[in-house]
């Protein structure tokens, strides 16, 4: 009657060796470290750099645990944080620009263990320290800037129909006014306003394109609700690839940059202090644009006088305050452009600013070109300042922009994807090209969220969380010894193979330990307790109403198991809604949360089952049990 | 007959928990109401995760005075800064609200710098731990998706424990869960203790265990419905004491547990901590004297018909002896 399936018995073995593998991982302590990776293509990771750092560290006085190459960088294992400090403050500028320097806290793991795929968890920034961010693209200016690029296009349809147009003009709610001239075709006018968004907006893609209404020889275009917010989602996307450049350029290990929801960035660096150089660099949110120069600084210096100012074009300044008019009608923008590096020109010898673009940009570019040989380009350099104003005694945060003209050279041939930018000093073309690389954002974003964890305090909160766990693991294995006897010490060995499960799961799926990760532990331990509470208060019952105590655990568990099932699914259910509508922190609670009630599903019902039978089923005579 | 040696609860307890429905369910009609205008009235004093603005965890050297602090701070020009101890007395969180308008967070590091000159002294110095700063249309999704979070929850449990019981018992275990996570979260609001994100992970999570504990009871309600011929009144009766000592020892475990986070946790969890704490004891005398109960009232009366077995479970029926 009392018996367990031998499978059964096997399956436990093999989740308590695959739990205990897994987890094992976490016992290793990490070596604070210093990883070299090459930033430019000449950089090299050899023995030679090997030597040389070493050497570097051993005149600086820095001893450390070891120093290896591995894929494609090299690692100085030190012995403690204030010798990574000084590692990192010796090497970055004896390595230079061609090597970044990050610090990393390196694992210790043996080869064996890490060859199955057995990892320690990651540590959350509130356990290790660094810095989060989290940034939200302008959704406004990023719309702003495709509806320009639609008035744009129209303007260009319509001229090549030859349809006589007046004005077409983006208004402030976003949508496109077009007035055309007295008798023109306006049936001819809206297809092919329509035939030229459909392709630009995407309507083939499955969004439904932009609504297109007539009234006189008015038309209006207005952007889908779709469409719109898929304007920021791609703004996003465009940026992340950028800002993740800049994080490399930082030189920070193991980064986090992930999407969040329709028009956030999330950004970790772990180990980082410094905000504002980290924001600096990151957040640089400028951007380029390239226009037509329409007017040179004599005829821009009279509009502003006259206030007579051509309607294709705007006033811009330069460098040194001298006005300038460009074309309204943007070229091409910061996001097409793919790389920029300083140059000598070949023929002249004299510095040049080398700039690739991506195809889109780079046809606009050759049609523009083709034409316009002998006319001047400008390049415009838009930077985002944020401000803080006071009003009625409040902070009232807003940005503003700042536009000036960096250079505006005459085209001097036809050239499409990738040309050269003459005309400036040494020092200019340096400062250009990587404003140019640096100013590359989609759309411009905003930090929304910023949090800092120092050091000390992430490794106090470690500290305070595995206290937390093991107490409240230790008030729960006295407790059950105490008042269940035989079957608390069966109930204490399912609830460590509980913890360790989760451990092990946590670690193989690559989870993030964070504080209320702790949280989520030390209740799921209080919860996991109930199902065994409920078979063995089951069992006191059936043996209390006289049933012999072999049957007693054979009803106690079948009856308890349906009970059980219901109230931790139940629990379960919570779980996944912090996980679904949380977000960082809260969702790591909720995942230590969902192992623990599934892992406690298993334990109690499977192991402690399995455990009582291999201690009472060899008793013949069984007059009594221990609970 | 004793044998078991220890034992919390007394075995074969016949309390008549029923007797005094009429008074369990007037008490919990009367703090269910109270606890809405609690949290109506007196709010919540949410943390940042909630409102927007820059929170600095600042270190002193020695013990600090958070009046003295706030005084100094008014006189640096930081108005309205929120001053209060964390952890130990030596830590102290420094808040200045954002207001609606924020939403980008720039100068943030300038603000935490500014803080930390004006609270700190010659004679006692201070260092930042941690800064955090928010802006307002962050913490507005954020308040927005615990709402969705715990109607979520709540439709999650009516369908389940419908889809496992009966409507009539859906209804009333979430109505308790409801009830136990509004007088937890009005006592939040009456100790004016900081709600923070931790906070709402602590009263989703009480929803959790709240409608465990409440089901446990149910399913012995309907064991027995199922296997004893008695009058409701006494299978309430006698579910709710055949499971007593199990509520209890269960919560007990629960709450030492949970008291182990808020002792040895450090600050940041302590919130997160005391709602569980709450929890434990609201969700355990809820689920004794107050879901039973209501199964007796209006349309909620649960009869044996409800709980008949259906057809596939009369095979298991049969088995029984």
């Amino acid at each position: 009657m009392l018996e367990f399936p031998r499978w059964k018995y096997a399956l436990i073995l093999v989740v308590l060796v695959l739990a205990a593998l897994y987890a094992l991982p976490n016992a290793y302590q990490k070596n604070p470290s210093v990883q070299i990776t090459p930033s430019t293509s000449e950089a090299r990771i050899d023995e030679a750099l090997k030597t040389r750092v070493e050497g570097l560290l051993t005149a600086a006085g820095v001893t450390s645990v070891g120093t290896e190459i591995d894929e494609n960088h090299l690692l100085v294992r030190l012995h403690d944080s204030d010798a990574q400090t000084l590692a990192s403050d010796t090497l970055r500028p004896e390595l230079g620009e061609n090597y970044s320097v990050a610090l990393n806290l390196a694992s210790t793991v043996p080869d064996w263990l890490s060859n199955m795929g057995a990892r320690p968890m990651s540590l959350g920034l509130d356990l290790q320290g660094g810095v989060h961010f989290v940034m939200q693209v302008d959704q406004a200016a990023a719309l702003q800037k495709r509806v320009e690029g639609y008035a744009d296009g129209i303007r260009t349809v319509l001229r090549d129909a030859r349809i006589g147009y007046s004005s077409v003009e983006r208004r402030n709610d976003n949508s496109i006014g077009v007035v055309l001239t007295e008798g023109a075709d306006v049936n001819a006018a809206r297809t092919q306003i329509s035939t030229s968004l459909a392709s630009a907006s995407g309507q083939a893609v499955g969004g439904s394109g932009p609504q297109i209404t007539t009234e006189g020889n008015r038309i209006t275009v207005r952007l889908s609700p779709g469409e719109i917010s898929r304007i920021a989602s791609d703004a996003v996307e465009q940026n992340r690839t950028v800002i993740s450049n800049r994080i490399n350029a930082i030189g920070v290990a193991e980064p986090v940059l992930q999407r969040q929801g329709e028009d956030r960035l999330v950004i970790q660096l772990p180990g980082l202090q410094d905000t504002a150089e980290a924001k600096r660099l990151i957040g640089a949110t400028a951007t380029l644009e390239f226009r037509a120069v329409t007017g040179d600084e004599n005829q821009a210096a009279a509009a502003v006088a006259s206030g007579n100012i051509p309607a294709d074009s705007r006033i811009y300044y330069n460098d040194a305050g001298a006005p300038l008019l460009l074309s309204r009608r943007i070229l091409v923008s910061g996001d097409q452009l793919i790389n920029a590096n300083p140059q000598t020109d070949a023929q002249t010898g004299t510095p040049a600013v080398g700039i690739t673009l991506n195809s889109a940009g780079g046809k606009r570019m050759l049609d523009h070109t083709l034409q316009n040989v002998g006319q001047r380009l400008g390049i415009v350099y838009v930077e985002r300042i944020p401000t803080v104003r006071m009003v009625d005694g409040e902070e009232v945060r807003s940005s503003r922009s700042v536009e000036r003209v960096i250079s505006s050279s005459t085209i001097r041939g036809v050239f499409g994807r990738e040309f050269q930018t003459t005309g400036l000093s040494r020092e200019e073309s340096t400062d250009l090209a990587s404003q140019l690389k640096a100013g590359a954002l989609a759309a411009p974003m905003d930090f929304v969220e910023e949090r800092v964890v120092g050091p000390s305090l992430g490794a106090e909160n470690v500290e305070r969380g595995l206290t937390a766990v093991l107490y409240a693991f230790f008030f729960t294995l006295i407790f059950f010894m105490f008042y269940y006897r035989m079957f608390g010490i069966v109930t204490c060995l399912a609830l460590i193979l509980n913890l360790l499960i989760v451990v092990a799961v946590m670690s193989l799926f690559g989870a993030t330990m964070s504080l209320p990760g702790f949280a989520g532990l030390a209740l799921s331990i209080g919860l996991s307790v109930d199902a065994n509470v409920l078979i063995n208060e089951r069992i006191r019952e059936e043996l209390r109403a006289g049933m012999p105590p072999k049957a007693a655990i054979v009803t106690g568990y079948e009856k308890a198991s349906d009970t059980i099932f219901d109230s931790n699914l139940t629990g379960i259910i919570a779980g996944v809604a912090l996980y679904a509508f949380g977000t960082g922190p809260l969702q790591g609670f909720a995942v230590t949360l969902v192992i623990g009630i599934t892992a406690s599903m298993f334990t109690a019902i499977v192991v402690s089952r399995a455990l009582v039978t291999l201690i009472y089923a060899p008793r013949k005579k069984l007059k009594s049990l221990a609970i | 007959m004793k044998i078991f040696p220890l034992t919390l609860v007394p075995s074969g307890t016949r309390i008549d928990f029923m007797r005094l429905r009429h008074v369990w369910v007037a008490m919990f009609l009367l703090l269910f109401v109270g606890s809405f205008a609690v949290v109506g009235l007196k709010g919540f004093n949410f943390a940042l995760d909630f409102t927007g603005g820059t929170a600095v965890n600042v270190r002193f050297d020695k013990p600090v005075g958070v009046d003295d602090v706030r005084e100094r701070l008014e006189n640096a020009g930081i108005s309205n800064a929120q001053v209060q101890t964390f952890g130990s007395g030596n830590d102290l969180l420094i808040r200045v609200r954002g207001d609606e308008t924020q939403v980008s967070v720039d100068g943030n590091t300038q603000l935490a710098q500014d803080v930390l000159a004006a609270a700190s002294s010659e004679a006692n110095p201070g260092r930042i731990l941690s800064t955090e700063s928010i802006g307002a249309q962050v913490s507005g999704d954020l308040r927005k998706n615990a709402i969705y979070a715990a109607i979520f929850v709540l439709v999650g449990f009516l369908l389940y424990i419908s889809v496992r019981f009966e409507w009539k018992f859906a209804v009333v275990a979430s109505v308790t869960t409801l009830f136990d996570v509004m007088v937890v979260a009005a006592m939040f609001s009456l100790t004016g203790r900081e709600f923070d994100l931790t906070v709402m992970a602590g009263l989703l999570s009480v929803m959790g265990f709240s409608i465990n504990d409440t089901i446990v009871v149910f399913d012995r309600v309907r064991e027995n419905f199922r296997g004893v011929r008695a009058e409701p009144l006494e299978i309430f009766n006698r579910s709710i004491n055949q499971t007593l000592s199990r509520t209890i020892i269960t919560s007990l475990v629960f709450f030492l547990s949970v008291l182990a986070l808020f002792l040895y946790g450090g600050g940041s969890l302590e919130g997160l901590a005391l709602t569980q704490m709450m929890g434990a004891v609201v969700g355990t005398l809820s689920s004794i004297f107050i879901a039973c109960p209501l199964l007796t009232y209006g349309v909620l009366r649960v009869t044996k018909q409800d709980l008949l077995p259906k057809a596939k479970d009369e095979a298991a029926l049969s088995r029984r002896p």
